[in-house]
């Protein structure tokens, strides 16, 4: 059942907010141990939202626009009162003195929080392997990842754990996982939803975005949570218009864009769900035109500059003075260093130490300074591509959901997991990814659909053009 | 100027670890510089592109400020602030002496 129908429900008293939520508990119950989608189920604050509902739809009063709709928190995002710890042992134990705006608006809405995602840690991986409470498994084949760093709001929806869940993509963070497990995962334009109570990892490339089961529940879930908000200075001036609507028009006349010079990569099972996608779009009516984004294959090194560089100086906060945990030592320097070398994995040490060298005297004009030159030539790229096309289509990951372990102990082997993703987050425009089919072992493949700033309209046209090919 | 192709030495992962405040224990600093090394060698990409006419993007928008009406708001919660630190006292942050400290 869609979102609409759900909310339809509730809202008629035909269905009970607290039966759908008891559905869900009782998914989470029977399935977690083997996915581990959650850092933290919240069973009874799922049951008090409910009964609030119920209670709303009896007085008479309109319970919301996602009234008794269940959702999956990413754990990056503050829940006032609840854990949120960003899969790292340095904020375990840490209760949030206030709601991240999604989550109040979340809230306002009538929606359930049932629980908060397992991630990488501090969102920095493609796998959630770099979690510090052990990884995700993805619920396709529970022998593989989920992706990541949203791993655990991806597996969240494809295991019916939640209707919808909420992630943050600063790299390809909700796009991946969404490929390899089969949902809707939509970064939106830089600055559509508010940051304000989303933990900051690279604070020019985070987004918080969706995944849903459906191209039309994921407009309905943007159409709450987007808008400008007072407390994020980087959150657009202005309303959107809805995206619900925009979904009712088809891609006849829309014109789709090929990237001639993508970097290569993707496996064949993936170029081949790529290449049904252009033909399903043609088949419906949209044009395919070839362009170029010379700088795109440049996005990797850009980004793993540029995001680390941010990175550094956002988690130089974790310093055991004014929120979770301290090692002890004789004077604050050492206490500094002591917290942070026993708080932080591996990745987020290796992420703070190359963002830390990148901005360090002497070396930043020929890291950080060069990388920033770089990302102006990857945006002004794809604006002029956007000017003979109104989307372009990629992969979203070049390949199906992998087995854990096998990218070993080579970082940058994990990084190419986002060559597709991350040029967008530089860019600041918005993407999603689709399932488009599957690809090796039976496994979800996904498709990306990206477009201009604020073009989700058509991005999501293109989406649903897609999706109603399959049914 | 340095190029990105300019590699790095376990001196300078040491020095950055010290920067960054991470108390590394040396099997990590070993790790870390073949591993940052072997990255850096991967970013050297860009040294190829001539860079010398285009604008640094530090963000996807021009950032302009953002004022508000001086009037008072809500704000956290004192108390429900401090009690989420690792140690308090008095209605402040508590920490471990900062004077005479080796910087």
């Amino acid at each position: 059942m869609g979102l609409a129908d759900i909310v339809a429900s509730v809202k008629s008293g035909a269905v009970k907010a607290a039966d759908l939520t008891e559905v869900r508990l009782a998914a989470i119950a029977a399935r977690e141990g083997d996915i581990h989608a959650f850092n933290h189920v919240m069973a009874d604050e799922a049951r008090a939202s409910a009964a609030a509902v119920d209670e709303a739809v009896a007085r008479g009063d309109d319970p919301g626009p996602l009234a008794g709709v269940t959702v999956a928190l990413k754990d990056n995002m503050c829940t006032r009162g609840v854990p949120t710890t960003c899969s790292s042992k340095i904020l375990e134990g840490w209760l949030p003195p206030y709601d991240g705006t999604v989550v109040a608006a979340l809230k306002a809405s009538g929606a359930v929080a049932v629980g908060k995602t397992n991630l990488d840690e501090f969102a920095m991986g493609s796998s959630t392997e770099n979690s510090a409470f052990g990884p995700t498994r993805n619920p396709h084949d529970t022998n593989r990842v989920p992706g990541g760093s949203s791993g655990g709001s991806a597996a969240a929806v494809a295991a019916g754990f939640s209707d919808f869940s909420l992630g943050s993509d600063t790299g390809g963070s909700i796009r991946q996982p969404a490929a390899l497990c089969g949902v809707v995962g939509v970064k939106p334009t830089y600055g559509y939803v508010s940051r304000y109570g989303l933990v900051a990892f690279a604070s020019s490339l985070d987004q918080i975005g969706p995944f849903t089961n459906t191209v039309e529940d994921a407009a309905l879930v943007l159409d709450v949570i987007g808008g400008h908000d007072p407390r994020d200075s980087t959150s657009i001036p202005q309303q959107h218009p809805s995206l619900v609507a925009a979904l009712q028009q088809g891609v006849g006349g829309l014109r789709i864009g090929r990237i001639t010079d993508l970097p290569e990569g993707a496996d064949p099972d993936v170029q081949e769900r790529l290449e049904a996608a252009f033909d399903t779009l043609k088949a419906q009516g949209a044009t395919i035109v070839d362009v170029q984004v010379p700088a795109f294959s440049f996005g990797l090194t850009a980004y793993y500059l540029i995001a680390p560089a941010e990175a550094s100086s956002n988690l130089a906060r974790y310093d055991g003075v004014r929120y979770g945990m301290r090692v002890e030592a004789t004077d604050t320097n050492a206490m500094y260093g002591a917290t942070r070398e026993a708080g932080f994995g591996d990745e987020v040490k290796r992420r703070i130490m190359l963002g830390t060298y990148a901005l360090s005297a002497g070396y930043y004009d020929a890291y950080y300074g060069k990388a920033l030159k770089v990302r102006r030539l990857i945006h002004d790229d794809f604006e002029r591509a956007y000017q003979h096309a109104d989307v372009l289509l990629t992969p979203t990951s070049p390949s199906v959901a992998f087995e854990f372990g096998s990218k070993g102990d080579n970082p940058l082997a994990m990084y190419l997991c986002d060559t597709y993703t991350i040029p967008t987050n530089l860019a600041g425009h918005p993407g999603m990814s689709v399932p488009f089919g599957t690809g090796a072992h039976g496994l979800p493949v996904g498709v990306q659909v990206l477009a201009g700033t604020l073009q989700e309209p058509v991005m999501f046209r293109v989406a649903a053009a897609l999706e109603r090919s399959l049914a | 100027m340095l190029g990105v192709s300019d590699r790095i030495s376990a001196a300078d992962v040491a020095k950055v670890a010290r920067l960054a405040r991470l108390d590394v224990t040396t099997e990590e600093l070993e790790r870390m510089t073949v591993q940052l090394d072997g990255m850096l060698e991967h970013f050297a990409d860009i040294d190829a592109l001539d860079l010398a006419t285009v604008e640094p993007m530090t963000q996807p928008y021009p950032l302009v400020n953002v004022l508000r009406p001086d009037v008072v708001q809500p704000c956290l919660d004192r108390d429900e602030v401090l009690a989420a630190a690792p140690s308090a006292e008095d209605g402040r942050f508590r920490v471990p002496p900062i004077i005479g400290m080796d910087l």
